[in-house]
């Protein structure tokens, strides 16, 4: 086993210029990153994602970032089955969203959220990939003056069977780059596969075995020194006052500064000094209009808008209020899901070096290009005059989708002109700021006839929108279409699977104080929750198995369908389970992909929860690396059922209460059911992986604690509930 | 000048009273393969073994690790990433995003030292640290393969099927 950097998109980058020291890096100035780095960037490229050096190493580029969920060694799977390369040759680099703008977007998005790494860039990525290929055997073709088509190309060796000449891409590299690109591309039928859609070990693995691997808060410059910061813990609170007599005395120390006008930062020369002098800071907040909003009054008003006349309608079929009317049945159900923080397992930071004439970011980002756009803002200069370097992401979930952290962190250099400052946010300080899964609650109500058969179903959430926190400009008509997530009547990204002769799903939104952010899953989370626990109420209180209620519903959704059967025949639905075991099934379709799971769990005499086992399946239409897609559903399913297990961010006198993991728990190895992945992708679409599975982990989980107790969990998390008989 | 031996050799280093063991190796000794992740020896990520026995440095004072203490890191668990432990988790493809696999492979190698073939049991309460990415089954599965090639196993099967062809990772 090799342990090269070869595969290391953040290594391969700064290792120009870069003296690495015990297991440190230091990246000189102005050595890579400067306005020549473009120019040095394009000498060797072939086009914007494929560049082949003379040795025949081929390197790919790739625009979305890599937080762990694989889509690195993904996409590159997807250029080089185009390209026809020697997998064992390649290996990738991250442009710069400074070169992005430079060159006008040749990579597209920077952005990975939403499950679109794969998805959202699979079209261009490969005819990047296919073009390349065709301008590399062209070359030859030239060379050699035989027509193209005579021409064959197996690993990245090109071939002329009638004259038995060969050539490798390293040799023709120079002259393809120089011939114009040709405009009618052909992809490969995904039948025709021979490095997509294996489970190809990841590109990204050795340097996180070595701790050779930098992240975001392992960067190192010179002269470089550090902060720590507080920001008001109540959000939309100030500073009032700032005594800072006793932390200037600190040794290390260098400045105690101001952020807007609600943070405090001490800079320093270690971040632990910098951390143990902002102790010892004595600050008095002005906490403003929030100073005393509650989770619990928040509930309340959640709670009014369950019945409230100011909803907007996102699915609608037939007319589910006169069907309501006339039921002969009611079955009715309010359920609710808690604000929550991403909890990466690297806390927010930045480092940024500042001078009038330039403004340079290094970080870990879902999102280069909006890490771009936030630094020129943050820093007052254009955007040409500003770079950013993505580094590795030490977890991402949506919460490093937001510039809020790179913004704090521009705003601390510009105040130390010349000198990088690397800001790194403490535990506590990243569980106070975060931009936090968004609260709801849900009142479900079905009408049934004298057959108890559903006639309609009235779903209404009351709670906040994410974009009306983000992106207020993106609500049209009161609607945040994100809301809907897994209730929409059809489309391609997120529908639900089941028909109902009348249907209404609307929201009452109710904004708190508290900012909400993207976190992994989504709405979909709840959504799938509250529905999928509402299809099983429905099945008890009309003595049908869950399954079979499900079947009847699903009939005209036949992908919906086939990965809840898939799952279904695998755990033995049909026959009883093992004495002492419980199921639980759930299903739904997000991100563009139909997903389903059953969950097998037992509960002790003293209420103590053990989930043995979760029998997944997805259907994500095109799968690019198998092994990786399991990863991402169990991984998912700790992430979900961390949620629905333990978490909630709560908020007393206008601040979150919980500030670590002591008081906001994860679940840990102990806890994690074995996992069965069934990737089944039936073609004709692409679906996305990371998230879809979350959303169907609780939700199996809570339908199998109803089979095993009869308790019905509405509010989340379960902590808060005893299981005990 | 205090002194500490890390991964074999004596250092000297500078820090205020009660700084953690973590921040002197991060930011006095320049290795950052131990990281930070709660501050309150809560998550595991800034595990290292101190004369074997792992231990979270966040919360350790580094004035109280005498420089006869010999302080492993991930840095210094084999010269070339060959434990057998760092080999499973290459093999099977362990880490997501990573930042916890530093103290998930030093918690790993500190139980397979003290406890060769492990249980299932045994893993489970060895393994307390975090992981967001939810990389648990991998990690158990991995423990498992080093365990067989620690024992002399000539070739352990890639339980996961994983197919190593690219230069940079196999």
């Amino acid at each position: 086993m090799k342990t090269g950097n070869v595969a290391n998109p953040s290594r391969r980058k700064f290792i120009q210029g870069a003296a690495a020291t015990a297991g440190s890096l230091v990246v000189a100035f102005n050595i890579p990153f400067t306005k020549d780095a473009g120019a040095q960037i394009t000498t060797d490229e072939i086009n914007a994602w494929v560049v082949v050096k003379p040795n025949d190493t081929v390197i790919v580029r790739i625009a979305r970032s890599e937080m762990g969920q694989g889509s690195l060694t993904g996409l590159a799977q997807l250029v080089a089955e185009e390209l026809e390369c020697d997998w064992a040759k390649v290996t990738t680099e991250y442009p710069t969203p400074g070169q992005s703008l430079e060159r006008k977007r040749p990579w597209g998005s920077f952005g990975t959220g939403g499950s679109q790494g794969i998805r959202g860039s699979q079209d261009y990525v490969r005819k990047g990939g296919a073009i390349a290929r065709m301008m590399l055997v062209q070359a030859a073709a030239d060379e050699w003056k035989v027509p193209v088509a005579e021409c064959t190309v197996d690993k990245g060796i090109v071939s002329h069977a009638t004259s038995k000449r060969s050539t490798s891409y390293g040799k023709v590299a120079a002259a393809a780059a120089k011939l114009t690109p040709p405009t009618d591309v052909k992809l490969k039928d995904p039948k025709e596969w021979k490095l997509a859609g294996k489970r190809l070990a990841r590109l990204d693995t050795v340097d996180k075995t070595t701790g050779a691997q930098i992240y975001g808060m392992d960067l190192k410059l010179p002269g470089m020194l550090n902060a720590a910061v507080i920001d008001c813990p109540v959000f939309g609170g100030k500073v009032k006052n700032v005594d800072d007599a006793a932390a200037l005395k600190m040794p290390g120390v260098k400045r105690v500064l101001r952020v807007g006008e609600s943070a405090v930062v001490v800079v320093a020369d270690t971040w632990w000094r910098a951390k143990t002098a902002l102790d010892a800071v004595k600050i008095e907040w002005d906490e403003g209009p929030n100073a005393k909003a509650s989770s619990a009054a928040f509930a309340e008003v959640l709670k009014a808008g369950l019945d409230a006349k100011d909803a907007v309608v996102g699915a609608s079929i037939g007319d589910a209020p006169a069907a309501l009317a006339g039921a002969v049945r009611k079955i009715e159900a309010v359920y609710s899901y808690p604000h929550q923080n991403h909890v990466c397992m690297e806390t927010m930071n930045a480092t940024v070096r500042y001078t009038p004439e330039r403004c340079e970011v290094w970080v870990a980002t879902q999102n280069g290009e909006a890490a771009h756009a936030a630094t020129a803002e943050a820093s007052g200069l254009a955007p040409n005059k500003c770079e950013v370097f993505k580094l590795h992401l030490g977890g991402g979930f949506g919460r490093r989708g937001a510039t809020d952290y790179i913004r704090q962190a521009v705003a601390i250099a510009k105040q130390m002109p010349g000198i990088p400052v690397k800001m790194i946010w403490s535990r506590e300080e990243d569980m106070a700021q975060g931009r936090f899964h968004p609260v709801t609650q849900c009142k479900l109500v079905a009408g049934l006839d004298d057959k108890g058969e559903i006639t309609a179903l009235h779903m209404r959430i009351s709670g906040q929108s994410i974009l009306a926190g983000l992106a207020p400009q993106s609500i049209r008509d009161g609607k945040d279409p994100v809301v809907f997530q897994g209730l929409n009547i059809t489309g391609a990204e997120t529908a639900i699977g089941y028909s109902f002769p009348n249907l209404l799903v609307d929201h009452a939104m109710r904004n708190p104080h508290v900012p909400p952010g993207f976190w992994r899953g989504v709405n979909l989370n709840q959504n799938a929750i509250y529905l999928e626990s509402f299809i099983d109420e429905i099945a008890a209180a009309t003595k049908q198995d869950p399954l079979a209620l499900r079947r009847k519903l699903m009939s005209k959704h036949p992908k919906h369908l086939a990965v809840l059967e898939a799952v279904a025949s695998r755990v033995g639905w049909d026959k009883p389970a093992p004495k002492g075991i419980f199921r639980g099934l759930a299903q739904t379709m997000g991100f563009g992909s139909y997903v389903a799971a059953c969950a097998e769990i037992s509960i002790s005499g003293d209420g103590v929860l053990k989930i043995h086992r979760i029998v997944a399946a997805t259907d994500c239409g095109h799968a690019v690396n198998p092994q990786q897609i399991e990863a991402q559903v169990e991984g998912s399913f700790v992430y979900g059922l961390s949620a629905a297990l333990y978490q909630e961010c709560t908020v007393k006198d206008g601040r979150i209460e919980q500030t670590n993991f002591h008081n906001y728990p994860s679940m840990r190895l102990a806890d994690m059911p074995a996992v069965e992945t069934i990737v089944m992708p039936s073609g004709g679409f692409w679906g996305g992986v990371g998230e879809p599975t979350i959303a169907v982990a609780a939700p199996a989980v809570l339908n199998a604690i109803f089979a095993a107790t009869g308790k019905r969990i509405r509010d989340l998390p379960l902590k808060n509930h005893s299981l005990k008989a | 000048m205090a002194k500490l031996n890390v991964n074999g050799k004596v250092v000297d280093y500078t820090a205020d009273e009660g700084t953690p063991l973590l921040w002197v190796l991060r930011e006095q000794l320049g290795m950052t393969g131990t990281k930070y992740g709660c501050g309150i020896a809560l998550c595991g990520a800034c595990t290292v073994h101190i004369d074997g026995v792992p231990t979270r440095s966040c919360v350790r004072p580094a004035s109280t690790v005498k420089a006869a203490e010999k302080i492993v890191t991930i840095e210094g668990l084999s010269k070339d990433g060959t434990h057998p432990v760092q080999k499973a988790w290459v093999a099977l493809d362990v880490p997501q995003c990573g930042f916890c696999q530093s103290g998930m492979i030093m918690t790993a190698t500190a139980l397979l030292k003290a406890t060769p073939n492990p249980s299932d049991k045994q893993i489970d309460d060895a393994m307390t640290n975090i992981c967001r990415c939810g990389t648990y089954n991998r990690v158990r599965t991995a423990i498992k393969a080093a365990a067989k090639e620690m024992a002399g196993a000539k070739k352990v099967a890639n339980a996961l099927n994983i197919q190593h062809v690219n230069a940079g990772e196999a």
